[in-house]
């Protein structure tokens, strides 16, 4: 971990921590498991990266679907840091302030107040229903799926790998 | 109503001419009236001398006091301009009146239409109709269009399609222009067109004319349809931006016909001049864009004036470019895209109403003005028809672009994630509008000596082909998008969780680019805003409001549609609580100025959120995402008493919660964090068991008496309410103890 920490330029990303543990987090390896690594080697890493691929002019209408769900989902296990399967309000608070650091000047509130008007959205929009005494237990990777879908993450979520300098590349070893 | 609707329409419509034949009667009897005023004097001057040669004292001949006097050439020109606009605009009223033509035909075929009519009327009497002159259209008409578009651009679609768009405008345009100057060279060689005289390069001229793609067709047309917002930012801005491709193009070849010879050096530059055009406009945009929003920082103590700063250092910034032939679109674009963020961080939000208003208002003027114009200028010009000629520049013109955009985008797909499927190129294709700057261009055209007629040949092809792209391409551009089912424009309202996840997202693909040790795309946009925020936003954005961050600034403005919303909505059985807590939330800002400041009290504004919330529950059919939160409501000062009040018994309830559930203090574990928010909601329940009303003191303490196995979920509700800040977080959570 000390490696990824150690670039220069993620030092100013507000939310470097999560990147950082994206990279260590085991559900990201399809392997069902759960928990994180020590520390990753190329195969896992190349497998966090496959996440980030750009849908080709080939592909298929199933397989875009297949694909926005596979990149929802990883961002869905950078947001669910306990791995309960639940993003919690705290979870979604943190992600929320760790977006906002940067700034320094909004304060905890405020940042509590739109992760609160976030949830309630959330919660408002896919279970409409909600009396008073239901409790919302916390955003569930369906619930994620389809907040999001507006934003169409197959064609926003990639990094373009054309001229890649691979001397650059580092491993968590 | 299918029995009355024709007899309404016929009357409508008759009415409609009625007011057109007033109008050109009126401007047709002025000249009687003037004439009239000129022979008036005469016989007076007459009947003076007559008395003055009889000298004798014969009563002089007394003019009577002129009770009603008509002097129209005080006041004609004014007059007339004020005449011109009112007739477009009683125009446009009048086809929104009629609904079944307004839904096929769009307006912009309607305005040339009557334009058409009217200069067929004034022709008709053989009056000098107003033309088109080049001079008004492109410093009067035109600016406002291009400006509206330029300060709404959306930004984030213009950047990231940036490359195909300019790909379009600067090699489309190109391509476009030679081929159909080249192309119509080769015509005006056939016997039959006896247009043998036309050179080569007033053939390339009027090929570089025509290519361009005209943002006010554009914008016309494509505002009706509601295309998904890819297209339409690619159509309108190859639009914007093949501005300074025409103007390169039209200079070049203008001095190249009356040069003698053209040599390489000159064509390059003409290629020289291009960067010169294009990146001058754009810099001259962004210094008075960042003029404008410096001083945009200082007007907090004049804010009526705001919005004219915003006017005119566009219009400055156009008419500059204009004076070194810059490009003044890309000039003007520039600017209202430099000035927008922090201007819009600056203003009051009247003055960023205000401004929103008077541009689309301006803009609006300008375009029904400019079609009207098209159709009186088409009557009334200097016209040569040529069929072989009019006729082959259509072909040309639909064939060249049709060819350009599937060359251009079978080589732009390479380079894009998001492909272009067919049907996007078609409807760029098809979206390719000729308009009003070709014929002013075409009217610029000097004539030459043994040339008299190819302006007007070349003239009558501009109008025959912006007709037929206009009437045409514009009509049917609707059904053809709805049959093509071309995606449409999302109607969704901002959601505050994509708003959050488009950050998140920035922020982690320019993480993984970094890790990659890779300079792409989010690398350079994140430098570029960090840039911004460091630097930038210091200098040209006054006060505070410097360091607020896009995601705090996205939510007050939502929240602050909420409430207007929420407000007209009327729903007012909930209101009053409602506007209440906004008021108080309005009185503890009072200090500050108008805008919001993200330092709010924390204590008041988290139990105000809670109670606003818990209210607003039951609203939520009505409401929909979520549109818990108002924060600012002017008109409500009525309401004071009430507020107090309202705050009195909400600071009531606090101390008394506290009092209440101040003995076990316990340390806050682990656990307990985690379900914290299941508490919260259940202060659904206890608000709505208590129904917000000033006798609820006596509720409270009733409820606060109940027996000890409902104490501990009580008293967990009570601490949610007062739920301020960290330290009584933590004491909350420790109830929670089971």
């Amino acid at each position: 971990r000390e490696h990824l920490k150690n670039i220069p330029t993620l030092a100013d990303n507000p939310i470097r921590t999560e990147i950082i543990e994206a990279f260590f987090d085991k559900r990201n390896q399809h392997n069902n498991e759960l928990g994180s690594y020590e520390e990753i080697g190329f195969e896992e890493f190349l497998m966090v990266m496959s996440h980030f691929r750009p849908p080709s002019i080939k592909t298929s209408a199933e397989e875009r679907v297949a694909m926005r769900k596979q990149k929802v989902c990883f961002l869905f296990n950078m947001h669910d840091t306990d791995g309960d399967g639940k993003i919690t309000l705290e979870e979604y608070r943190k992600a929320v302030e760790e977006l906002l650091s940067e700034s320094g000047s909004i304060g905890q509130e405020g940042a509590r107040a739109i992760a609160d008007a976030a949830m309630l959205e959330v919660a408002s929009t896919n279970m409409p229903n909600m009396g008073p005494d239901d409790v919302y237990e916390g955003i569930t990777l369906e619930h994620f799926e389809q907040i999001l879908k507006n934003l169409e993450m197959e064609s926003r979520m990639y990094v373009r790998f054309l001229d890649m300098n691979t001397a650059n590349l580092r491993c968590g070893k | 109503m299918a029995v009355v609707g024709p007899g309404s329409v016929s009357l409508r419509f008759g009415s409609v001419l009625l007011i057109l034949l007033i109008l050109s009667g009126s401007s047709w009897t002025r000249d009687i009236f003037t004439g009239r005023n000129d022979t008036r004097p005469e016989p007076n001057r007459e009947h003076h001398d007559q008395d003055q040669d009889h000298g004798t004292n014969a009563t002089k001949h007394k003019k009577a006091f002129p009770v009603l006097e008509s002097n129209y050439d005080y006041v004609r020109m004014p007059f007339e301009i004020s005449l011109w606009i009112l007739l477009a605009l009683l125009m446009k009223l009048g086809f929104h009146i009629i609904p079944r033509v307004s839904h096929i035909v769009p307006e912009s075929c309607l305005l040339i239409f009557v334009g058409l009519l009217v200069g067929g009327v004034i022709k008709a009497i053989h009056e000098k109709a107003p033309v088109m002159d080049t001079k008004l259209f492109f410093l009067y008409l035109l600016p406002p269009i291009i400006l509206d578009a330029g300060y709404f651009l959306p930004i984030r679609a213009f950047t990231e399609n940036m490359g195909t768009i300019l790909v379009f405008a600067v090699v489309g345009t190109l391509w476009n222009a030679f081929f159909v100057g080249g192309m119509m060279f080769a015509v005006c060689q056939i016997e039959a067109a006896a247009a043998a005289h036309v050179s080569l390069l007033s053939c390339l001229l009027f090929g570089s004319i025509i290519s361009a793609v005209d943002p006010v067709a554009v914008l016309a047309v494509f505002e009706e349809i509601h295309i998904n917002e890819l297209l339409h930012i690619l159509v309108f801005g190859e639009s914007l931006l093949n501005d300074a491709v025409t103007v390169v193009l039209y200079h070049l070849f203008e001095e190249f016909s009356h040069a003698e010879t053209v040599t390489v050096g000159d064509a390059f530059l003409g290629v020289v001049s291009f960067f010169v055009v294009s990146l001058g406009g754009i810099l001259a945009g962004v210094i008075y864009g960042v003029l404008g929003a410096f001083t945009s920082r200082f007007t907090s103590h004049s804010r009526v004036i705001e919005p004219l700063f915003v006017f005119l250092y566009s219009y400055m910034a156009y008419l500059s470019a204009e004076v070194f032939h810059l490009s003044g679109i890309m000039s003007l674009i520039a600017c209202g895209v430099v000035m927008r963020p922090y201007v819009e961080a600056n203003i009051s939000h009247k003055s960023y109403t205000t401004i929103k208003y008077f541009l689309k208002m301006w803009s609006s003027v300008s375009e029904t003005l400019i079609f009207i114009f098209l159709g009186v200028s088409t009557v009334e010009g200097p016209h040569n028809w040529n069929w072989i000629f009019v006729i082959f520049t259509l072909v040309f013109c639909l064939l060249s672009r049709v060819l350009g955009v599937i060359g251009l985008t079978f080589i732009i797909n390479k380079f894009r994630i998001v492909k272009l499927t067919k049907k996007d190129q078609f409807i760029v294709a098809y979206g390719g509008l000729r308009g009003a700057i070709a014929f002013s261009l075409g009217y610029l055209i000097h004539e030459d000596g043994d040339n008299k007629n190819t302006r007007g040949m070349f003239l009558t092809a501009i109008i025959t082909v912006i007709f037929f792209t206009v009437f045409v391409q514009g009509m049917t551009i609707r059904p053809l998008v709805e049959l093509l089912a071309v995606k449409k424009k999302k109607e969704s309202k901002p959601s505050i969780n994509e708003e959050i996840h488009t950050q998140f997202l920035d922020h982690l693909l320019t993480g993984i680019e970094d890790i990659c040790g890779h300079y792409g795309h989010h690398h350079w946009k994140d430098k570029l805003n960090r840039f911004n925020k460091t630097y930038v936003k210091k200098w040209l954005i006054a006060g505070d409001r410097s360091s607020e961050p896009q995601l705090i600034s996205f939510y007050n403005k939502m929240e602050m549609k909420q409430a207007m919303m929420l407000v007209e909505s009327g729903s007012a059985a909930k209101l009053p609580s409602v506007m209440a807590a906004a008021q108080n939330m309005e009185q503890q800002r009072e200090p500050t100025p108008e805008r919001m400041i993200p330092k709010i009290s924390k204590t008041r504004e988290a139990e105000i959120r809670r109670i606003l919330r818990a209210n607003l529950q039951n609203t939520r059919q009505r409401l929909r995402s979520y549109s818990r939160h108002d924060l600012f409501m002017d008109p409500f000062e009525d309401n004071l008493s009430e507020v107090r009040f309202r705050r009195q018994r909400v600071e009531m309830e606090r101390r008394m919660s506290h009092y209440l559930t101040v003995p076990a203090k316990r340390q806050e574990t682990p656990s307990v964090r985690k379900v914290w928010f299941e508490p919260e909601h259940k202060v659904y329940t206890y608000d709505e068991n208590e129904s917000p009303r000033p006798s609820d003191s006596a509720a409270l303490l009733d409820e606060s008496n109940r027996s000890a196995d409902g104490q501990s979920e009580r008293q967990k509700p009570t601490r949610c309410l007062s739920d301020p800040g960290p330290n009584e977080d933590e004491e909350g959570s420790s109830f929670r103890s089971s």
